[in-house]
């Protein structure tokens, strides 16, 4: 093509498909007058509508390229010179031609299949288990018509493949029943984007936004309040989110205002998520914990193959420490392989390599099954492992724990070392211990017994924290009880600094000496603390209370948050049996805000607000949960759970 | 193989380990599987040198406290993608006993 272009002057191309396009986008650049036959209504008619195909054919003119659409090609005429001299249409038009390149699609090669005598039809067609019309036969992939579609996609031949793999295995439990896609394409430069049902049509509504001179036009189909299929053309970057919305089936009418100028306008909750993956540098660090750049991330996409988060979170460490920029990481994983990438629904991800369960699952059957052993999950759930891995195991511990409060075991060994230990592990192994200060409040007695014990134990480092509270750093671990019990002696409690758990309630001074506070910010925080004692949560949980809208206790910002106001209290978010709702149905890991962003504030508000009975029931729950909690630092050091501190020494 | 006595088997907790200070060799952690499978490592992660007897024991694997690494209890060997090792002494039980080999 490359020769010929050099000495010939019209070309023609048959197709406005993605591949025909690119080939007289590049013919044009070799100088060639090029036209574009295409028997379709618009361009790339199956991944853009009507509006996007035409703002397409529009830039594409304006390059200088020339399209004939829905014109059907009768035959090449050949010239003098025997090589091709024109191409002639059915309606009889005739244009001249020195080159034609055909680019009508692919078609799945199937002939193996037909000559064997299988049912074919555009594909060899497969029912749900992925059997062809000979049972014996299996088939997935590009080959394959699967309910009339044929996919030319990677991501779902994975979901093919896995369901024939379940059903080669004699675990008949999957089914393939289709996959929604989305197709992310770069047409001579020109992004586009589009998922699932993105024409429309009865029953469905739509947002657009059109900018043709700005040449960005965005289409969202919506259907019952979700979303269910979108088209892009010039501005992508939201592609991934809104394809996780419509994967999700999230309920979008609280952010249908500002849905369609994308996910930093509709905000996003801590920074789960960051429009700008394909506009960053390769030398962008987005992994601040691990210091993992784009560059890096993008590399391992491609050169190890890698098709999903955890793939990347494994080879490359990005979002393996604090989990923050996982978001950011699926963007650019996103952004990367394309549309070969299909996040699951954020429900049904599995909880770890050990099961296919999500956690939505898990906690579902752990209430209704009235399970109470870890053990009883593996094997009701059908388990890979013979004792989960170090993901799943303090999940499950803490859906057991909290579901059946008093009646299922908590076990030790499923629980992160400083859950175990009662102390935040260091970097050198030492231990940090944080006594609790209810309420950011403390007494010269107290400061004393810590000034004490800091001294006993050699402490290297003492800190005061952002909790209102002081940390101890660099203790030994057969120093714990030591320490813990001079402070006990002195009536100070574990401040569960290492838990997923109640941490800290920060107080402002308040009405108690404050000149300008409403409400007693310090009582109110200290009565919090003292009722949410011990509470384990999916999370760590934060409070503060502020004596007045000055807010110095950053109340706004925290898991629940108090103002105080003249006329009583302001709340941020919360409400008696709040915190219960999010610790009987937040995922393990999953902290208020992402947990809010995922069920949505509405929906809170109708369990807490405007269901008194369910709020009281919630409440009730809660009381009942932590009624009876012991101080840990006291029981961690009764005969048979003092061993874990102490090492055994074996003499020279 | 002279073999020196460490502790009973029921002192390590299932899933779980004990720390064993031994003079000449440094921190020991010694595990046991949910099977009553003991192995002994060197108390020391190869990425950063956290102390593995304190981490979350699952199969014959135990995960590093520090960062998350997963090596195995009978090779000493981080699992891929991570590579490194960690020193594996040689441990058995006996009448309910746990043994290192000196």
């Amino acid at each position: 093509m490359i020769e010929t272009a050099k000495v010939h002057k019209h070309a023609v191309v048959i197709g406005g498909g993605l591949l025909g396009l690119e080939a007289a986008n590049g013919l044009k650049l070799r100088g060639m007058d090029v036209t574009v036959v295409h028997l379709g209504p618009w361009l790339l008619e199956r991944q853009l509508d009507e509006v996007a195909g035409k703002m397409l054919q529009k830039s594409l003119e304006d390059k200088g390229l020339k399209f004939l659409l829905q014109k059907q090609t009768e035959m090449l005429v050949k010239g003098e010179s025997g090589r091709v001299a024109a191409v002639r249409f059915k309606d009889g038009m005739t244009i001249p031609a020195d080159l034609v390149v055909m680019a009508a699609g692919i078609r799945p090669n199937y002939a193996l299949a037909e000559k064997s005598g299988i049912y074919c039809n555009r594909g060899i067609v497969v029912n749900d288990t992925m059997q062809t019309y000979d049972p014996k036969v299996y088939a997935v992939g590009e080959c394959v018509t699967h309910r009339g579609i044929a996919y030319g996609l990677v991501a779902p031949l994975f979901e093919q493949a896995k369901v024939a793999a379940n059903h080669l295995a004699g675990y008949g439990i999957g089914r393939y029943t289709g996959s929604v896609t989305s197709t992310k394409l770069k047409v001579t430069g020109i992004d586009l984007f589009s998922a699932g049902d993105f024409m429309g049509g009865e029953g469905t509504e739509e947002i657009l936004l059109n900018d043709p001179y700005g040449g960005v036009y965005k289409k969202l189909v919506i259907k019952d309040n979700k979303l269910v299929g979108g088209v892009m053309y010039g501005d992508t970057a939201d592609g991934p989110w809104y394809f996780q919305l419509l994967k999700d089936g999230r309920d979008i009418h609280d952010i249908r205002d500002s849905l369609i100028f994308g996910q930093s306008l509709v905000g996003d909750v801590g920074h789960a998520g960051n429009s700008k993956a394909a506009a960053m540098a390769d030398s962008a660090e987005v992994c601040g914990c691990n210091g993992v750049t784009k560059g890096t991330i993008v590399k391992a996409i491609k050169e190890k193959g890698l098709f999903t988060l955890d793939e990347v979170k494994k080879h490359t460490k990005a979002a393996s420490s604090c989990g923050s920029c996982a978001g950011l990481v699926e963007q650019i994983l996103a952004s990367t392989i394309g549309g070969a990438y299909t996040p699951a629904a954020s429900d049904s991800k599995p909880m770890c390599g050990c099961t296919e369960h999500s956690h939505a699952k898990v906690r579902k059957l752990i209430n209704d099954e009235h399970l109470t052993s870890k053990e009883a999950v593996f094997a009701e759930l059908g388990w890979t492992t013979p004792n989960g891995c170090e993901k799943c195991r303090p999940a499950i511990n803490y859906y057991l724990i909290s579901t059946w409060p008093h009646e299922a075991k908590d076990d030790a060994q499923s629980r992160f070392i400083n859950e175990r230990a009662h102390a935040n592990i260091q970097k050198d192994g030492t231990y940090s211990v944080v006594p609790r200060m209810w309420g950011g409040l403390t007494t010269p007695a107290e400061l004393r017994a810590i000034a004490d014990a800091a001294e006993k134990y050699k402490v290297p480092t003492v800190k005061v924290t952002g909790g209102q509270r002081i940390d101890l750093l660099g203790i030994k671990k057969e120093d714990l009880p030591g320490i813990w019990a001079d402070l006990n002696a002195a009536g100070m409690v574990s401040g569960h600094a290492y838990g997923k758990s109640i941490r800290t309630v920060k107080t402002c001074v308040g009405a108690e000496h404050c000149r300008f506070g409403t409400q007693l910010a310090m009582d109110m925080g200290v009565k919090l603390e003292k009722m949410l004692f011990d509470m384990y949560a999916p999370h760590k949980v934060k409070l503060a209370v502020s004596g007045c809208p000055r807010n110095c206790a950053e109340a706004g910002i925290k898991d629940v948050g108090v103002i105080g106001v003249d006329s009583g209290y302001e709340l941020y978010v919360g409400g008696n049996g709040f915190l219960q709702l999010y610790r009987l149905e937040g995922w393990y890991l999953e902290r208020t805000c992402h947990w809010l962003e995922r069920v949505g504030l509405d929906y809170v508000k109708g369990k807490i607000v405007e269901d008194e009975d369910g709020r009281k029931a919630l409440y009730a729950a809660l009381r009942k949960a932590l009624k009876d909690a012991k101080d840990p630092w006291a029981t961690s050091r009764e005969a048979e759970a003092i061993k874990q501190f102490i090492p055994i020494k074996l003499e020279a | 193989m002279n073999w020196k006595l460490i502790c009973k088997l029921e002192e390590i907790p299932q899933l779980g380990s004990r720390v064993v200070h031994w003079p000449e060799r440094g921190k020991i952690a010694v595990f046991r599987t949910s099977d009553d499978e003991v192995f002994a490592l060197h108390d020391k992660c190869p990425h950063k040198g956290g102390p593995l007897s304190q981490g979350i024991v699952h199969g014959k694997r135990v995960t590093c406290p520090l960062h998350g690494w997963n090596i195995g209890l009978d090779d000493g060997q981080a699992v891929a993608p991570d590579v490194g090792g960690c020193k594996k002494f040689e441990v058995k039980v006996e009448n309910g006993l746990v043994l290192i080999a000196e």
